[in-house]
């Protein structure tokens, strides 16, 4: 019977921090384009903080990502004699899932938590309540900025960690290993659709979308203390992962 | 030599004169901000029971009360950052539940508020926080928005700490520099919450003659919510004693000295017995400690 009760408890919950954060989202929408056209600025700078700033870790990352693709491409088709077909196979995987799929994660961890902890930190000080007493919207002023900053920002970071990790498989299967390198390059021309780039595309400015969603709904709605923050900068990282792979999912199933 | 004068913009002029010249006129006086039959709670626990206060314009009004008994939550009802369960808060005579977003946002630019922590944007310089307020609301260009901004710095001592970021201010100077953000749009009303805590006798000195100061050159009105009795008896002109959700007395600071309620006379003279338990309401302290022994 308390199982029972816990259990509706916990959905109630779910449900109502899940209304909460669609209406926060509709709020978003609603300011986006005046701080677009009248603020760009402020989006000028939280693109340099959550994308310029990540650019490092994601070509580390890309790099290595790749060269692993690119090993484990060329083993398995090297049994069937058909190497130069790495280059096709980790093109495509790179452009349509592990590119917009990783890039999101690593957005979450570096940038997300940043900006969740951020703003948590902003509300736990009262500089959220001094700005809503200057008569300053807050939402207006420090979330959609960070927002529109991240969603601007993550397909870029999508374009640069693919094409960081094709260079990647191109070290390994060309230059480690000795595949042709028109062969490798000719056939991800041939193979590679501008569909496939166009749903990795749409995969990055969705997964921009959720990932900056999260980190800044958990910032916002932190409860104000140091506890508090902290969770929201954990929650904003394991949510962001299930929701990026579920997303991943739907776009992919109805993409195919 | 002449000493040479910051122009203010031509608004604040007006409106300073025009301030100026109403509490000369005492006939004029009148309630600036009316709480009425206010009831508030948190949870289970009821913070304000039909709690009625009045404050005048020009006056500066003192809210004291001891440690819990709502008197930050009293200001945020009052700029309604909190919504009561039930009652009113008045301001010039309109309650502030029936305006819309756009018309609070703008009744709030007549007020200046001074956080207990200062709360200042730890993004921003110094300078750039009393310029917030310009940035936001004004289109000012930048030359007359450094000359406000180095006024107001001047004002409270720390035009030389223009550059310094938050981190780089002690807690007195950080108050000092959330004062001057609050009056740099020439507020009408200011209210501070608990400005004399934690601060070094000089600073609690400059502290407590700045808020005189600013009330009366300002021509504007002051609510300021501490518990620094001999602070505020020298500041206030009308004062309020909160305790067990309403108000237990009100007077000018010396007469509530005076007043002879046992709970008055126990929070003014700070006095361990009385009305006003030290201990959080708690099970039988014997009966605890040997209950749990003996489980």
């Amino acid at each position: 019977m308390s199982n029972d009760r816990s259990v509706h408890s916990s959905m109630t919950d779910f449900l109502r921090e899940f209304g909460a954060m669609q209406l926060f989202f509709l709020q978003l929408l609603r300011l986006s384009p005046g701080v677009l056209f009248t603020r760009f600025s402020l989006v000028v700078a939280q693109i340099f903080a959550t994308g310029a700033m990540s650019i490092v870790i994601i070509m580390v990352c890309a790099l290595f990502v790749g060269a692993v693709l690119g090993l484990q491409m060329h083993s398995g088709l090297e049994q069937f004699n058909a190497e130069e077909s790495a280059g096709v196979l980790s093109g495509l995987a790179l452009i349509k899932e592990i590119g917009p799929v990783i890039t999101a994660l690593l957005f979450a961890g570096r940038a997300g938590t940043s900006l969740a902890s951020e703003i948590g930190l902003m509300k736990a000080t009262d500089q959220l309540s001094a700005m809503e007493m200057m008569a300053v919207n807050p939402v207006r002023r420090v979330v959609v900025p960070r927002f529109l900053g991240g969603v601007i920002a993550m397909p870029l970071l999508t374009a640069i960690f693919t094409m960081t990790g094709l260079l990647g498989a191109h070290l390994v299967v060309v230059e480690l290993l000795g595949v042709d390198v028109g062969a490798y390059w000719q056939q991800m021309q041939q193979a590679l659709t501008m569909e496939d780039v166009a749903e990795g595309i749409i995969k990055s400015i969705v997964f921009g979308i959720v990932a900056s969603l999260l980190a800044v709904w958990e910032g916002y709605s932190t409860i104000p203390t140091a506890e508090g923050v902290g969770r929201a900068t954990t929650r904003t990282v394991v949510k962001t992962a299930i929701a990026v792979l579920v997303f991943d999912f739907i776009i992919t199933a109805s993409l195919l | 030599m002449a000493k040479f004068c910051y122009p203010s913009p031509p608004w604040v002029d007006a409106r300073r004169s025009a301030r100026r010249a109403f509490r000369q006129d005492k006939t004029l006086s009148h309630a600036l901000i009316e709480v009425k039959n206010l009831n508030f709670a948190r949870g289970s626990r009821q913070i304000f029971k039909n709690l009625n206060i009045t404050l005048a314009a020009g006056d500066v009004t003192a809210v004291m009360g001891p440690s819990g008994t709502g008197k930050t939550t009293l200001l945020r009802l009052i700029t309604r950052q909190l919504e009561p369960d039930s009652g009113q808060v008045l301001v010039d005579g309109v309650d502030i539940a029936t305006l819309s977003v756009a018309q609070l946002y703008k009744l709030r630019t007549r007020f200046g508020m001074l956080f207990q922590n200062g709360a200042l944007l730890t993004d921003l310089n110094v300078f750039e926080n009393v310029a917030f307020p310009l940035r936001e609301h004004t289109k000012l260009g930048d030359r007359l928005i450094r000359h406000v901004v180095l006024t107001k710095l001047q004002a409270v001592g720390l035009r030389g700490a223009a550059d310094l970021m938050p981190s780089e201010l002690s807690g007195g100077m950080g108050r000092r520099v959330a004062l001057a953000r609050a009056i740099v749009m020439d507020p009408d009303i200011l209210i501070y919450d608990e400005p004399f805590v934690g601060l070094d006798p000089i600073s609690l000195g400059v502290i407590v003659r700045l808020v005189r100061r600013i009330n009366d050159t300002l021509g504007i009105s002051s609510i300021v919510v501490s518990h620094d009795i001999d602070e505020l008896a020298t500041v206030s002109d009308q004062s309020y004693l909160i305790a067990e959700g309403s108000v237990a007395a009100s007077g000018r600071p010396e007469a509530l000295r005076e007043n002879d309620s046992e709970l008055v006379r126990q929070f003014m003279h700070g006095t361990p017995d009385g009305p006003v338990g030290f201990h959080f309401e708690a099970p039988d302290y014997e009966t605890q400690l040997v209950g749990e022994e003996l489980a």
